[in-house]
């Protein structure tokens, strides 16, 4: 589906309307079993391989509840400011869908685990302007099933012939956690929904919960937006589901920000539905009306009984809190002596734990950066996996760094050291060993390169002698050249201005 | 006392998904007018500071540790399935989208 | 005991004592009993049709694993080597589970339900899976899908429902134990028309693992049998907690066996019974009220201080029943949309998945399973939840109130199970509202979850069919039944020369 008329830009789109935001995040808990029964949550088991008759749906088959994944919602919800409930229930959300085994979903309904709670989020940078988002709820549920389409044209749901269901995902614990609206100027809006998204991820992984890897799917959030007149109440709001990346929130909210921007000034209404995000184009479009939408019968979950944390044991888990990662983060930007910018680069790119853990192998915090976000940041790009995935280990990065400090390696060398690693050829040791990547810095064999080097070019020789030493670099290149990036740059500017100065 | 009509049974049938005979539709209508009559005395009775009870016994925070259990054999459980391919349920196209 | 029929007619009791003494061997007991049925049980449409399916072969390989276990010198379970009628509504790894339906049918569970498991590690003998109202929504057993069960009394009358094969199994001597569940009375009502013993224990009291629900909340399995410590021996064996079920009680099991025996000496002095005054009088057929006053005047003979006791919010049992019960039923059977077992229809490759879904639901459902989820579908949807699902769980407390204070007053509560003796089969098939009138006094106990049971209480003057004793006890106290079943059971026995059972025509060889 294309746009066939012209959006206003996101500039235009604010001068007239205000956005209020939403945001609902679904978060896999990290749990070694489901949340209702024993199967494993293991990532990439054979199809229907982690199933039981509880996780099936099958008749006569009962829930249990998984003690962890309370534990879980409960430190979410109090690392999320919220109040943690005396008393709540599992609630049954009925609706048909194949990928669902019981017809309905055990989730929670008006009565969540955690509740009223906020988080911080700043944009860095030069503004260090604080959000603060409020949180309406965090509740548990459970996730359904996989299907996958068969027989249309790129396994979509459209023009399939029939589909496959596996179920190794359903029942996996889920949390959910619901933003009350979220009213910030215009101009910041689909920043700080980034923003809110990158900050409660961090938080997730410092509670170790939940890897939250949004490219797994265990972080996965929809979006709410609506547009109003300034002083005007709450607009339709559209709902744009799986926007599974962080710079995908903020295209997504500032792409419906500028097509209900386009509907709204031309006359038109906005239709409360759900909206499908297209990485590919940058682009939303329409899918479930609301008014469609089925009437869901919660009631309370009669298999389940109602779960009543005790004081003391919220206290227990409230003691079990890591640093909040906004803390963590000033501290360690001090530490790292990275300016905000710096520091917002490498959260953006997930890399604060890997980084973190490199300098703890002993390497410098501008080394451990440069690489992450560099060299390692394009493999995986390219690749499309995660930084963790790229196939080298924050031990290696040191190593690296160590091998350059101590003079073994050079920039240029060590670049070839990581592309190894990262091609598999083994540790950074093994790739120097096996690529023999050694700097030459002895003085006999870079002599030869350098006398070669002062014969092959009279004329900058001739210009060195008489003083200028900025024509130094022409001799080095030619040197470095001849010995296939393995010169000692430092030594050969050394042993050039011994001969023709000295 | 509540006066069920056909398209409102007709909207229930869609929602519990069962497709009915028109006559099949009729005669529920009658029966479940007939019914939610009789039930609705139940109005009648409890005040609003009754609390609701919706499981039998008072039981709180029953829990199993986050410990793994045996899963079913696959060929198992896709023995019952009325169709299955590449180790997964068959199933028709699927139209609607997920919730 | 070595006469074929004086191994059917014998209580579960003696035939495990023999077996045990080595008198008779665990085989021929079994093999006595799937006699009787092949030559009383019949067809859906002759005969007594207790059994959807009859498991010859998984018997007899049971039997004789408790057979080569006494010649091992083992110790042998109380009730090792006797067999048994499982409803069909738990699920068995080992035979078909259909729940009464054509949406279920030829479904081979990959698991035992925890009470068949049970079963079996206490060396029970599974004859086969017994005839049940679909989805055990009925009181006459006429709404399941492979046609009714019918009243050994009188094969014209239906037996009961939902657990109707149960029962009639048990009244037919096709087998001494039977396992029932009990949503709204689905042991009790059976038992009572039958002329047999049924106990709904407390809810929690027995695992609902491998129970396919009929409505969560209210389902209970529980035992059925001829007498009152076959069955307490029974329900020994399947009570008690069970990490699967979050609902199950993890506390001890009353000593029900012990309260049998103590019972059957027939002395109930300083037992304070009360009679529901809501309970009765109009509607009730007047040779029930009868057995029933001649019931509450044997208590008071046999030492009980009997009072009367009025529970005003019984009256509203009914209403707040038939709001909450489909409410849940529709959740539960939504799961049967021919995704992943199970009945499939009209998957012609043009058809989509919703349409299948509606096509299979539409055929594979009967007409009260459909009603029900209509019903449910209705009071749950939203404009309605307060009103009508809101209101019938505040109807709810209020009952799980009136018992609160009765029990308060005295240790058990007495009324007749059913308002009528067995009906000819086919009279309130298509009249819900009659039909539900049939567990009236057996829905309060399913609302408050505390323990009840159905005990023979003679027959009625006006057409000669059983008539049932209703006692309700409270919570976790269940052995109060068996206590008063046993001394009522005794004091009958003396006065009859027997059991209600043996007063039962002859049914031999009406199969043929
Ligand atoms: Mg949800
Ligand atoms: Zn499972």
């Amino acid at each position: 589906m294309t746009v066939t008329t012209a959006l206003p830009s996101f500039d235009e789109a604010i001068a007239t309307y205000e956005p209020v935001m939403g945001m609902e995040v679904h978060v896999e808990l990290g749990t070694t079993t489901k949340m209702f029964c024993g199967c494993s949550t293991a990532f990439g088991g054979e199809p229907n391989s982690q199933v039981c008759p509880v996780c099936l749906g099958l008749p006569g088959s009962l829930p249990v509840v998984n003690r962890t994944a309370v534990e879980s919602a409960i430190r979410i919800g109090l690392a999320l400011n919220c109040s943690i409930a005396e008393w709540c229930r599992f609630a049954r959300k009925n609706y048909f869908y194949p990928d669902m085994p019981k017809n309905f979903q055990t989730s929670q309904y008006d009565e969540p685990i955690a509740y009223d709670g906020w988080l911080d989020v700043s944009l860095g940078g030069e503004t260090s302007e604080t959000f603060r988002i409020g949180i309406e709820r965090a509740h548990m549920e459970e996730d359904t099933g996989k299907s996958l389409h068969v027989g249309g044209a790129t396994g979509r749901i459209h023009g399939a012939s029939h589909s496959l269901l596996d179920y190794n995902r359903s029942g996996i614990p889920l949390i959910e956690i619901v933003t009350k609206p979220i009213e910030v100027p215009a101009a910041v809006a689909p920043a700080v929904a980034k923003a809110y998204v990158t900050e409660l991820r961090e938080l997730i992984r410092a509670l170790g919960v939940s890897e939250a890897r949004m490219e797994l799917g265990q972080l996965r959030c929809d979006a709410n937006v609506s547009l109003r007149l300034p002083g005007d109440p709450y607009g339709t709001r559209t709902e744009t589901k799986n926007v599974n990346s962080l710079r995908s929130v903020e295209r997504a909210v500032t792409y419906e920000i500028r097509r209900q921007a386009a509907v709204l000034s031309s006359g038109g209404t906005i239709v409360q539905e759900t909206r499908h995000w297209h990485e590919d184009t940058g682009e939303t479009t329409a899918g479930r009306r609301k008014e469609e939408a089925e009437d869901y019968r919660y009631f309370p979950e009669p298999d389940l009984v109602p779960i009543a944390p005790s004081r003391e044991w919220v206290e227990e888990l409230r003691a079990t809190l890591p640093e909040p990662p906004s803390v963590r983060r000033a501290r360690l930007q001090e530490a790292w002596g990275f300016t905000d910018l710096e520091m917002r680069d490498v959260v953006n790119a997930g890399a604060l734990s890997l980084v973190f853990d490199t300098v703890a192998e002993g390497a410098s915090a501008g080394g451990a950066k440069k690489w992450w976000l560099g060299e390692v940041a394009r493999v995986a790009n390219e690749r499309g996996v995660a930084l963790e995935d790229a196939g080298i280990t924050p031990g290696d990065v040191a190593r690296v760094e160590a091998l350059i400090a101590e003079g073994s390696l050079n920039d240029k060398l060590a670049r070839q050291v990581v592309e190894g690693v990262l091609a598999g050829e083994g540790t950074p040791d093994e790739v120097v060993a096996a690529r023999g990547l050694v700097l030459v810095n002895d003085d006999a064999a870079l002599g030869t390169a350098v006398d070669d080097a002062i014969a092959a070019q009279p004329d900058v020789a001739e210009k060195i002698r008489g003083g200028n030493l900025g024509a130094v670099g022409a001799l080095i290149g030619a040197i470095m050249k001849s010995t296939k990036g393995q010169a000692d740059a430092k030594r050969a500017r050394e042993l050039i201005l011994e001969r023709l100065q000295g | 006392m509540p006066s069920i009509s056909r398209e409102e049974v007709a909207h229930l049938a869609h929602l519990a998904r069962l497709d009915l005979a028109p006559d099949e539709l009729d005669h529920l209508a009658g029966q479940l007018d007939q019914i939610l009559g009789a039930v609705a005395q139940v109005t009648e009775v409890a005040a609003d500071d009754i609390p609701p009870t919706s499981h039998a016994l008072p039981l709180t925070n029953v829990f199993r540790e986050d410990e793994p259990r045996a899963c079913l054999p696959a060929e198992a459980v896709l023995a019952a399935a009325p169709a299955a391919e590449d180790g997964r349920f068959r199933v028709p196209q699927i139209l609607g989208e997920e919730q | 005991m070595t006469g074929m029929s004086s191994l059917t007619r014998a209580r579960a009791s003696e035939l495990a004592t023999a077996i045990k003494n080595g008198e008779v061997s665990a085989v021929e007991v079994t093999q006595a009993h799937l006699d009787r049925i092949a030559e009383v049980d019949g067809t859906a449409e002759a005969g007594v049709h207790a059994f959807l399916h009859v498991d010859a072969d998984g018997a007899l390989a049971a039997a004789a694993v408790v057979d080569q276990k006494r010649a091992a010198g083992e110790e042998l379970s109380p009730l090792a080597g006797v067999p048994l009628a499982l409803k069909d509504v738990i699920t068995t790894a080992d035979m078909p589970t259909t729940a009464g339906s054509k949406i279920l049918e030829g479904w081979r569970p990959p698991y035992d339900a925890t009470v068949a498991q049970r079963l079996r590690e206490a060396g029970i003998v599974i004859l086969g899976k017994t005839n049940l109202d679909e989805f055990a929504m009925g009181s006459s057993t006429e709404n399941s899908a492979f046609g009714p069960t019918r009243n050994p009394w009188d094969l014209t009358r239906i037996p009961g429902g939902s657990g109707g094969g149960s029962a009639a199994a048990l009244a037919a001597y096709e087998a001494p134990l039977a396992i029932g569940t009990d949503t709204g009375g689905s042991i009790r009502q059976p038992a009572a028309v039958t002329g047999t013993v049924g106990v709904k224990p407390t809810y929690g009291g027995v695992s609902r693992y491998g129970l396919i629900a009929c409505a969560s909340s209210l389902d209970q399995a529980g035992p059925c049998a001829r007498t009152v410590l076959d069955a307490a021996l029974l329900h020994t064996v399947i009570a008690g907690h069970d990490p699967l079920d979050s609902t199950s009680i993890a506390q001890a099991v009353p000593d029900v066996v012990a309260a049998a025996r103590r019972g059957a000496d027939g002395d109930l002095t300083g037992l304070r019974v009360g009679v529901v005054k809501e309970l009765g009088g109009e509607g009730y057929q007047a040779g029930v009220e009868a057995r029933f006053n001649d019931a509450v005047a044997l208590l008071s003979k046999l030492g009980a201080e009997v009072v009367e006791v009025s529970c005003p919010h019984f009256t509203y049992g009914l209403a707040a029943y038939y709001l909450i019960l489909p409410s849940e039923v529709s959740s539960n059977l939504a799961r049967f949309d021919a995704m992943r077992y199970g009945l499939r229809v009209g998957d012609d490759g043009t058809r989509s998945a919703e349409e299948v879904m509606n096509l299979t639901r539409g055929q594979g459902f009967g007409a009260e399973a459909k009603r029900r989820i209509m019903l449910g579908t209705y009071a749950l949807s939203s404009g309605y939840y307060d009103a009508y699902y809101g209101q019938a769980q505040k109807v709810r407390t209020l009952i799980a109130r009136d018992f609160e204070a009765a029990f308060a007053q005295v240790d058990v509560l007495v009324s007749p199970t059913t308002p009528t003796t067995a009906f000819p089969i086919g009279e309130k098939v298509d009249d819900p509202l009659a039909m539900y009138m049939n567990d009236l006094c057996t829905i309060p106990s399913n609302l408050a979850g505390n323990a009840s049971a159905s005990f023979p209480a003679g027959l009625a003057d006006e057409d000669g069919l059983p008539v049932g004793l209703h006692v309700m006890a409270p919570v976790m106290a269940d052995d109060r039944l068996y206590l008063v079943g046993a001394a009522v059971e005794s004091a009958y026995a003396a006065q009859w020369g027997g059991t209600l059972l043996e007063q039962a025509p002859a049914l031999e060889g009406t199969a043929q």
